[in-house]
């Protein structure tokens, strides 16, 4: 039930956030997911792609630094205190959530987030046991 | 006042006699003594009774820079460690540093060379001096404080940094006399002018400056800055320290105490003595040290000696400013820098040779700042923020504990630091020195 990140270093220069877009763009790569963590020189963009292992090959032949992570979709109630039902069950179980962000698009009338766990084994463990929804690459995939 | 007027302002013939018999008895001296020595002159198959004069000095092998870090800690010592009184280190190229030795009459002897820079300065025995270089194993602290003593002055040995104690200090007690780096004085103008203070009614009248090179256009800015006189003062730990030479009131060149370290200016390349006058590479041999006396040490500071005599009376020859280095290492606040040793930071924290370029920088009023470009390899990237900053952290620590210097770091997407023919740039001085 693990879904694939890709992890790709950039400087805070213009117009590098569309060199890495343009470049997955023209490589027919569609882009599910997306965060920008920033630091005052540099950041570090991470996505969720249809295809993850071939966008990882084409960064890194053009130059870029770039790894894949194992992260969690998972679906949360459209509500309040929908994520907070989530985070609950994860602080009762003392499971770390490193960061987490949403998908562009809602695949049902839930909405989905992506989490990045210590140990998403566990994780995954924990939260099928409470009944909440994974979304799996295959599931994503079909969308 | 000239402080040794025998030996500053002596004939340059009777000058040469002193140096020839300094020479003999140094030469005698490291070959019975230090295997070191003995054996590199063995193998260049010169012995003592070869050294007839100062001139025979090109028959003696050099002393280069790696043979202080192969002779790590005390191999280079000639007098046995009991005998030697005081231990000094300076960066060395890689992780270990330079070490130097001084016995006893070698602590005198700087005391007395660094009492003559003081003269060439313009101090006189009664003045107040503050010392501001750090005091420890740097050799600017100490160095000042032994020639002022030396000297009779009154000592302020205040150390290097927190610089509103060094104002109230200036400011009650109104020494005449300030030592410290160039770039720091012109800091302290800033901080005091901050505090409501005007730098032009100070009590410092001379200022000793060195440690790091400096322009023309600086010491303007000093002298109309603080209305006082600055001068330069040369040295480097593995010939004594401060005091090797040192500028007079004239401020055309600086006076290097020949009697005591016999200068040559060679060509690095073919290492043969250039033409009088000529820009090379300064070498030094101490004439009359025992702990450690060096044979033709390559300061790998490039320089041009004016063999004249000086408006001021003195016959020593004068070095120019210092116009450069024959190697990579950058001054930075006073601390000598080789880029090798960042290098060797970097491969002790994560095992990895990434590139890396030194960026040094002095913006106007302030101090100088040291920043070390990394660009991200694989192996060190991670889609984790805390991980990245931890990093960055970790290189800023582990600089600072391991050369005494307070450098940023940047983190920067790969070949973005430019190369020449393949070699990236390792250092970019944007310091108008």
């Amino acid at each position: 039930m693990k879904l694939i990140q890709i992890s790709v270093f950039l400087e805070n220069r213009k117009g590098r956030l569309h060199d890495v877009c343009s470049l997955l763009g023209n490589h027919d790569i569609n882009i599910r997911a997306l965060t920008i963590a920033e630091s005052p020189e540099f950041g570090i963009l991470r996505m969720v792609v249809d295809k993850p292992k071939d966008a990882v090959d084409i960064l890194k032949r053009k130059g870029f630094i770039a790894k894949l992570t194992d992260i969690v979709a998972v679906e949360v109630d459209d509500r309040p205190g929908g994520l907070a039902h989530i985070l609950q069950i994860l602080y009762d179980n003392s499971i770390n959530v490193e960061y987490m962000y949403g998908f562009v698009e809602k695949f049902s009338d839930k909405a989905l987030l992506v989490f990045r766990f210590d140990s998403p084994d566990k994780a995954i463990l924990v939260l099928k046991k409470n009944k909440i929804n994974l979304v799996g690459a295959k599931h994503l995939g079909k969308i | 006042m000239i402080w040794n007027k025998e030996m500053e302002c002596m004939d340059l013939e009777n000058l040469k006699n002193i140096q020839s018999e300094r020479l003999k008895k140094t030469a005698e001296y490291v070959y019975k003594n230090s295997p070191f020595y003995k054996k590199k002159m063995d193998q260049k198959g010169v012995h003592p009774d070869d050294i007839k004069s100062i001139d025979d000095i090109v028959k003696l092998p050099v002393t280069i820079k790696e043979d202080m870090r192969d002779c790590y800690p005390f191999k280079l010592f000639s007098a046995p460690l009991k005998e030697v009184s005081e231990i000094h280190v300076s960066s060395g190229t890689t992780g270990n540093f330079t070490v130097v030795g001084y016995s006893r009459e070698d602590i005198r002897l700087w005391a007395e060379v660094m009492a003559r820079a003081l003269a060439c300065a313009g101090a006189e025995p009664g003045d107040m001096i503050q010392i501001a270089y750090g005091y420890g194993l740097f050799t600017g602290g100490l160095g000042f404080h032994y020639g002022a003593m030396e000297m009779g002055l009154t000592i302020i040995p205040v150390s290097s940094g927190q610089t509103k104690r060094q104002l109230k200090l200036m400011n009650d007690f109104k020494p005449k006399i300030l030592a410290c780096t160039p770039s720091y004085c012109l800091y302290m103008a800033e901080e005091a002018r901050e505090i409501g203070m005007d730098p032009r009614k100070s009590s410092w009248q001379i200022g000793s400056f060195g440690a790091e090179p400096w322009s023309e256009s600086m010491r303007k800015e000093i002298e109309s800055t603080w209305d006082m006189t600055a001068t330069d003062v040369y040295g480097l730990s593995e010939i004594t320290g401060p005091g090797v030479a040192h500028e007079c009131a004239y401020k055309k060149g600086l006076h290097i105490f020949s009697d005591v370290f016999y200068p040559e200016v060679i060509d690095p390349k073919t290492l043969k003595s250039v033409k009088k006058g000529e820009t090379g590479e300064l070498v030094i041999t101490t004439l009359n040290k025992k702990g450690m006396p060096l044979l033709r040490y390559g300061t790998r500071d490039v320089v041009s000696i004016n063999y004249e005599r000086c408006a001021c009376g003195r016959t020593s020859p004068r070095i120019s400013k210092i116009l450069g280095r024959t190697d990579d290492m950058i001054i930075v606040r006073g601390i000598n820098v080789f880029p090798s040793q960042i290098e060797h930071v970097l491969l002790s924290i994560e095992g990895i040779k990434p590139h890396y370029q030194l960026v040094v920088d002095r913006r106007a009023g302030e101090l100088d700042e040291l920043e070390v470009v990394v660009e991200v390899e694989e192996k060190i990237f991670s889609d984790e923020m805390k991980s990245l900053r931890a990093l960055e952290e970790k290189i800023k620590k582990e600089i600072g504990s391991t050369l005494g210097i307070f450098a940023k770091v940047k983190l920067v997407e790969p070949k973005t630091i430019e190369r020449s023919e393949g070699k990236a740039k390792r250092v970019i001085d944007k310091r108008a020195l």
